[in-house]
């Protein structure tokens, strides 16, 4: 443990301030949009890596914010895991952020202001939630994120409205058992501080409430990160929300919630409680997630959209991580913690390509997607390395965390979660390969595509390619990418 | 043994990578592209055959590119058998690359900068193989290979292009993802380390010999590009392709890539003694009879004449993997002496099938009588191709079914002799009679007494080059043949 400093405060805090600035100003003029959403991101991002390199060079510390003392002051934690993710969360959403610009210039015009206020406050809320230590201000929190995603999506047109509402009532029932939980803990322990609830839970004799509060908890988490059968909200969400609004909650929201759970789980409880007193319950996750994992890619295999293929994806990746987690052994949870990285970034290609891809065709139905290569090469070679990376081709990031994912289940004995990794790469290869084959053939009987070479514009252009690019550097990279962080971000008893 | 550190491996791969970017830039002046591949291929050429010596020498060369996974660097090394492969396909390359000029120029084919430039990245990818050091770095540019082909089979862009790629994907792709990756895992939790080792790395690792049986099945399906029987599949689907693509990449680089890792696998990760003591030389060396008896005879019947070469190759390749099975020095040798020996021979089939359909527009056999009397450079490479896949002397052919014979007879398998004696015959039935017929038959079409010239020089100087290749290698082993007992027993 360092001394603290307050860069993690000035990470969460630009945005948020940003935000009820934007909105006041981006009403006079909305030339102001731009420079504030990506002045204040920047800045967060450049922190971030100043956060970062401080806890790898003199490790992590405890904060206090306005020096209440925890139990009953805010408590924060900055540790590996937590700047790991700082960092992810500001990059992400500014390399987002830049495309959305452009696409909600033209699905919403004249409401930038509105989108990009909601926007960073889910941000600053979602750094928030990687920060706390407090099992209620996760709550809080948590909601904060949410309510804002449920604006977001609502601002699209058609049955957005409506995705948005089903995702409410999801996502609330989610929020409440999350809740209960807490409150069983708190009943049981008299505290919210997770570090203080660790502390108090050996010493009493829970009975059932503390096992009935941890499956409250995590099943509330598993309906906010679409973790199968609980993933209902996530497809529509994702897919009839606002090109933008996708393109910054798809790699971040489930992502992070995984990391939840994680830090729930090992903040809370021990590692003996949760996987060698009850090794059933533990086999028992991993093979629901392997399940997840199956399922989910069937279902992507049967969608007749691109992002809608996308949004099952996601809920198939959700399945590697949560069985990555549960493998109860240190490669596995390597693995899952790479995976949320490498996700995020992977999610984030694709969506920057999708989201290209719907400024200049409107429409992303398979059968539009005839001769694309030929029009679009730089957006569908990026695609295409976001694409690899999905199958887990070497040397893209996917493949690495992956490797360490199979490695996990390989020497905890679970077969199933390895089949079922194999599997989803095999399907991912079958989705991922139909969508290129279309872009790269022309209609039956064409040799020869007429379309003239129309890309995106240059401002969602270099996301994208940064995207892709950061795919492969990360995946060289994964190397010290474990050995500097990763391996000293694991929770303890690993 | 001792490794340099060295740049040269990086070198010898990246250098057509990086070369197909100015190919890609210069899509609008032909001869400048051109110019950017032959460069690119007389480079590789030069670089490979600098680092010649110190391997022969007993010595070789080491690069690191990034550390990924614990114990299992993303690393090149330059040893014997890598030089072996490495040599094999740079050479050819820079023969491939002329004759596609003309082959691709004749018949003014569609997206020409697309062809060249994939081309360029699958060299690297086949180089890369080759000089991987370690079974992961072995599996990125196995994936690579398999990833930049896929534009080359499916060139035509038509509807059967479209079909045979999904195929290609589908038998690739497939196997290595499902059994490959597992295989490679497998190994790597039961060792910790996929590094190429003399005598393998998973001797002592105390596996039962029931996880060794599956990991050596899942390795010899998992790498399809072998043509193993039953994922042979995707071979003759893939001819598909324009010739010069079915002529280096499934006469020589992706065929090879998958008998090579193969070979690396049996030789380097397991160890012949280790598979001599649980005694699973059988499983290889039924798999690969079968599959050579089979495709030989499936040869017979096929008119196309690519298609015929492709079930070709599809037995020949087996020969390789059947001499690593038998597990004896001679047998061994002959199987790596065979990647060498068959490359030059089929190359040559293939650039007179494509030769012949550029000067004739011909596909089918059966159409071909009485052409080697208006192409008589061409039919007379495609008898000496013929000749040397048969394994008669005095071609290089010869020298390496030699040393499966002595193989097979020295470790005693007298099956295995003849399942090569009759393959033997099967391929002088399924070659010589197109050759016969050439010279020999009245002409099928009256064209052929009048119009028909040789195809152009860019096609015919590259056949004639890589047949008096292959009579060279039968006087001239020495340097294959060093490198072979370097690689087997330094």
């Amino acid at each position: 443990m360092s001394s603290p400093s307050n860069l993690h405060m000035y990470v969460m805090a630009a945005p948020l301030l940003t935000a009820f600035f934007l909105n006041l100003l981006g009403r006079i003029s909305r030339a102001y949009v731009a420079p504030m959403v990506l002045g204040s991101l920047t800045f967060s991002s450049v922190a971030s890596l100043f956060l970062m390199g401080r806890v790898i060079s003199s490790g992590g510390y405890s904060y206090t914010v306005g020096n209440w003392v925890p139990p009953f002051g805010i408590e924060l934690v900055v540790d590996h895991l937590s700047a790991l993710m700082l960092v992810l969360i500001s990059f992400v959403a500014l390399v987002a952020s830049v495309s959305a610009l452009k696409s909600v210039e033209q699905e919403l015009p004249g409401k930038e202001h509105l989108f990009f206020t909601l926007c960073l406050i889910m941000i600053s809320g979602l750094m928030g939630l990687v920060l706390t230590a407090d099992a209620f201000n996760l709550y809080v929190l948590l909601e904060i994120t949410s309510i804002t995603t449920y604006g977001l999506i609502a601002m699209g047109k058609g049955r957005a409205p409506l995705a948005s509402f089903n995702y409410i009532i999801m996502g609330s029932i989610g929020a409440c058992f999350y809740l209960l939980g807490v409150g069983y803990l708190y009943l049981m322990t008299g505290t919210l501080n997770m570090a203080d609830m660790a502390r108090i839970l050996p010493t009493i004799d829970g009975g059932a409430a503390v096992p009935t509060a941890l499956g409250f908890i995590l099943v509330g988490l598993w309906v906010k990160m679409a973790f199968f059968p609980l993933h209902g909200w996530l497809p529509n969400a994702y897919s009839l929300a606002p090109t933008g609004a996708g393109l910054i909650a798809a790699p971040l929201m489930t992502k992070v919630t995984i990391y939840l759970m994680v830090r729930v789980m090992f903040s809370i409880f021990s590692f003996d409680y949760l996987f060698l007193q009850n090794p059933l319950v533990q086999s028992g996750i991993v093979w629901v997630a392997a399940i997840a994992i199956i399922c989910a890619s069937g279902l992507a295999l049967a969608q007749k959209d691109l992002r809608r293929m996308l949004t099952y994806i996601i809920v198939a990746e959700v399945g590697y991580m949560v069985g990555g987690a549960w493998l109860a052994n240190s490669i596995g949870m390597t693995g899952a913690i790479l995976h949320i990285v490498n996700d995020a970034l992977m999610t984030l290609c694709l969506f920057l390509a999708v989201a290209a891809i719907l400024y200049r065709i409107g429409s992303l139905e398979l059968d539009k997607l005839q001769g694309i290569f030929r029009k679009m090469p730089i957006t569908m070679a990026a695609f295409t390395v976001g694409a690899f990376a999905m199958i887990g081709v070497p040397p893209t990031a996917g493949f690495f965390s992956k490797w360490y994912l199979l490695l996990g289940g390989i020497e905890a004995d679970q077969w199933g979660y390895v089949v079922a990794l194999l599997f989803s790469s095999l399907v991912n290869a079958v989705l991922f390969f139909r969508i290129i084959e279309i872009g790269y053939f022309f209609k039956d009987g064409e040799h020869h595509g007429h379309e003239k070479r129309h890309e995106a514009p240059l401002i969602m252009q270099a996301p994208l390619v940064i995207s892709a690019v950061a795919l492969i550097v990360i995946g060289l990279g994964s190397g010290p990418l474990v050995e500097m962080i990763i391996k000293l971000a694991l929770p303890g008893g690993f | 043994m001792s490794y340099q550190t060295s740049i040269w491996p990086l070198a010898a791969v990246l250098i057509s990578l990086i070369g197909s970017i100015p190919i890609m830039l210069s899509g609008r002046t032909p001869n400048l592209r051109e110019s950017w591949t032959l460069m690119a291929a007389f480079g590789k050429v030069v670089i490979v055959a600098s680092m010649l010596p110190a391997v022969l020498n007993g010595g070789g060369f080491e690069f690191t590119i990034a550390e990924v996974i614990p114990g299992v660097p993303l690393a090149l090394r330059v040893d014997a058998m890598g030089m072996f492969f490495a040599l094999v396909a740079s050479i050819l390359w820079f023969f491939t690359s002329l004759y596609s000029i003309g082959y691709m120029r004749s018949l003014k084919e569609h997206a020409q900068t697309r062809y060249f430039a994939s081309f360029a990245v699958a060299i690297s990818a086949t180089l890369g193989v080759a000089f991987s050091a370690n079974l992961l770095t072995l599996y990125l540019f196995y994936e690579m290979l398999s990833l930049s082909t896929y534009p080359l089979v499916t060139h035509e862009q038509n509807a059967e292009s479209r079909k045979s790629g999904r195929k290609y994907l589908t038998y690739i792709l497939g196997t290595s993802i499902g059994f490959a990756l597992p295989a490679m895992l497998i190994v790597y939790s039961l060792t910790g380390t996929l590094d190429f080792k003399i005598g393998g790395v998973l001797a002592g690792s105390g596996a039962s010999p029931q996880l060794l049986a599956l990991v050596l099945v899942l390795f010899l399906f998992g790498f399809a590009k072998s043509g193993l029987m039953p994922f042979h599949g995707w071979l003759p689907a893939a001819m598909v392709a324009p010739t010069p693509v079915s002529s280096f990449l499934h006469g020589v680089a992706v065929v090879k890539v998958g008998v090579f890792s193969i070979l690396r696998v049996i030789f380097h990760i397991f160890g012949p003694e280790q598979l001599l003591a649980v005694n699973l030389g059988w499983v290889i060396c039924t798999l690969a009879s079968t599959t050579i008896l089979v495709a030989s005879l499936v040869a017979l019947t096929q008119d196309n004449l690519k298609r015929r070469l492709a079930y070709s190759t599809i037995g020949q390749l087996s020969y390789m993997i059947l001499g690593a099975g038998m597990l004896s020095a001679a047998g061994m040798t002959g199987g790596l002496l065979h990647i060498a020996m068959h490359a030059f021979g089929k190359i040559t089939l293939f650039f007179c099938a494509g030769a012949i359909f550029v000067a004739a527009g011909k596909k089918y056999i059966s159409q071909m009588d009485g052409l080697g009397r208006r192409m008589p450079i061409t039919y007379l490479a495609f008898m000496f191709g013929s000749l040397s896949i048969i394994g008669m002397p005095p071609l290089g052919g010869f020298i390496s079914k030699w040393n499966l014979v002595i193989g097979a007879v020295s470790s005693d398998q007298l099956i295995l002799l003849l399942v090569l004696l009759v393959s033997s015959l099967l391929n002088a039935a399924y070659f010589l009679p197109i050759v016969y017929r050439g010279f020999f038959a009245k002409a099928a079409d009256p064209v052929f007494d009048e119009g028909v010239k040789e195809a152009p020089l860019f096609c015919l100087v590259p056949l004639s080059m890589t047949a008096c290749a292959s009579l060279a290698l039968f006087f001239y082993p020495d340097i294959f043949l060093k490198l072979a007992q370097l690689a087997l027993f330094p």
